[in-house]
């Protein structure tokens, strides 16, 4: 009988409906009584066509924003990495900032390497980038050769599995327009490759060759294993989903990263909706405040709605108002005024922000509907 | 490889609506085909299931609200 009510009511309601029901024993007769009672209570309680609910959104989040942390920068837990949290990241996550201030990834492993802490950490370390100044004691510049000399860390090198050979191999691929060469007492020489080396070019040389990527994956400068649950999820600093993905033991059906426009090139518009309501819920849970998840779900809609990753921002869907005149009352507004102005754009005055400007009656509410009277014919 | 991101956990399913379909859900909603939320053609889900420009996709969600929900969007260029 629930069957029929399916696509009529919430589904989360009938399965709670369904096991009160079980548990209290209901006879059939009783059951189609109360599920017809919770239907005609259900439509009761959906919202009305002409509710602000826009305003309602932006109220539900302002409040609890006024109690949020302001501090840019937090200790996530036990953690050493640092997470950008509360309010700073809200608006981070709204305005669809393109570059996210602290990226992180959640690298999920597949099974077997997700329980073995040592699997974990091989892999932990062949994500992590490796750069050359963490395989070098110093690097010292030869002034008379104009030349860099590397002092290899074979420690370092060992721990990391990274050969001789290999790290040769990278550099030539990293570093153009450079000679390299191994010297007889085992330091790596680095030359400009030009005709006329200037100081100048050396120094860059080695400030550029500290930088270089040897190893891992490009971006990720730290990776810290932690226990969630029966198994383990790596969270890295800095993020590069694309890489990351590609290696063999990670789960690619659960890792993601807490960038918006990453998660929307790599897996779609869709996945960065749903990136979009995580990462809102998990700042809001995490300051302890709670905002009805119908809220964040509008935003994301919203936010998505034109394919792309938009910000509440002017240039996203603010932005993007049919009405010049409820633009201009965003932001800049003289740039729109006159840009309209140019454009000899209309304003048909069909919502609620040039109305209210206008002081006219808005289309909200009972202001939604125009009212049509059928008039008795005169006998 | 786009199809392995078909199985990731933030992508949810997407469908290509038959034309009988996409002409049901526009007269449902009253609206033409230019008011439905877009996604572009260049998404790497649409690549994988290969939907044409012009085409409206059925996607089931999987809702914190509703167990369920439905959502259409039409495929642009660009």
């Amino acid at each position: 009988m629930i069957e029929e009510f399916r696509g009529k009511i919430n589904g989360m309601l009938l399965d709670e409906f369904e096991k009160e029901a079980n548990a209290m024993k209901l006879t059939k007769a009783q059951r189609e009584k109360a599920l017809k009672l919770l239907e005609k209570r259900y439509k009761e309680y959906k919202i009305n066509p002409g509710e602000a609910i826009g305003v309602i959104t932006a109220e539900s989040f302002g409040e609890p924003g006024t109690q949020m942390t302001l501090n840019i920068f937090h200790f996530a837990g036990v953690s050493e990495l640092n997470v950008t949290l509360g309010l700073p990241r809200l608006i981070e996550i709204f305005d669809a900032r393109k570059e996210v201030s602290t990226p992180i990834m959640e690298v999920y492993l597949k099974k077997p390497y997700n329980t073995d802490i040592k699997a974990v950490k091989k892999v932990a370390a062949m994500i992590k980038e490796t750069k050359l100044r963490e395989l070098a004691h110093e690097f010292l510049i030869n002034i008379i050769k104009k030349q860099i000399e590397v002092v290899l860390n074979k420690g370092n090198m060992r721990n990391l599995g990274i050969t001789e050979k290999f790290l040769f191999d990278a550099l030539a691929v990293k570093l153009k327009k450079v000679k390299i060469r191994k010297a007889s007492n085992g330091n790596v020489v680095l030359k400009p490759d030009l005709e006329e080396v200037s100081l100048k070019d050396v120094y860059k040389l080695k400030e550029k060759a500290k930088e270089t990527f040897i190893k891992g994956i490009e971006g990720i400068s730290q990776v810290l294993p932690i226990k969630q649950g029966n198994e383990f999820v790596i969270l890295t600093t800095g993020s590069n989903l694309k890489d990351t993905l590609k290696l063999e033991q990670v789960d690619e059906t659960r890792t993601i990263s807490n960038s918006l426009f990453e998660i929307a090139s790599i897996l779609g518009i869709e996945a960065a909706r749903e990136a979009i309501v995580y990462e809102a819920k998990k700042v809001i849970t995490e300051q302890g405040l709670d905002v009805d998840t119908r809220h964040i779900l509008f935003i994301s809609d919203l936010m998505t709605a034109t394919g792309r990753v938009k910000g509440v921002t002017r240039s996203g869907i603010t932005g993007e108002k049919e009405s010049v005149l409820a633009r201009a009352t965003f932001e800049t507004p003289l740039k729109h005024i006159t840009g309209a102005a140019l454009a000899g754009e209309e304003d048909l005055l069909n919502s609620v922000v040039e109305n209210v400007l206008l002081n006219q009656p808005v289309p909200l509410g009972t202001g939604l509907p125009g009212l049509v009277a059928s008039m008795k014919k005169n006998e | 490889m786009d199809e392995e991101r078909l199985k990731h956990r933030f992508v949810p399913k997407h469908e290509i609506l038959s034309e009988e379909e996409k002409k049901a859900v526009l007269e449902r909603y009253n609206i033409s085909l230019r008011q439905l939320p877009k996604i572009l053609a260049k998404d790497v889900v649409i690549k994988a299931i290969n939907a044409k420009v012009g085409d409206v996709i059925k996607i089931t969600r999987k809702s914190p609200t509703a167990k369920q929900s439905v959502y259409y969007r039409v495929v642009v260029d660009d």
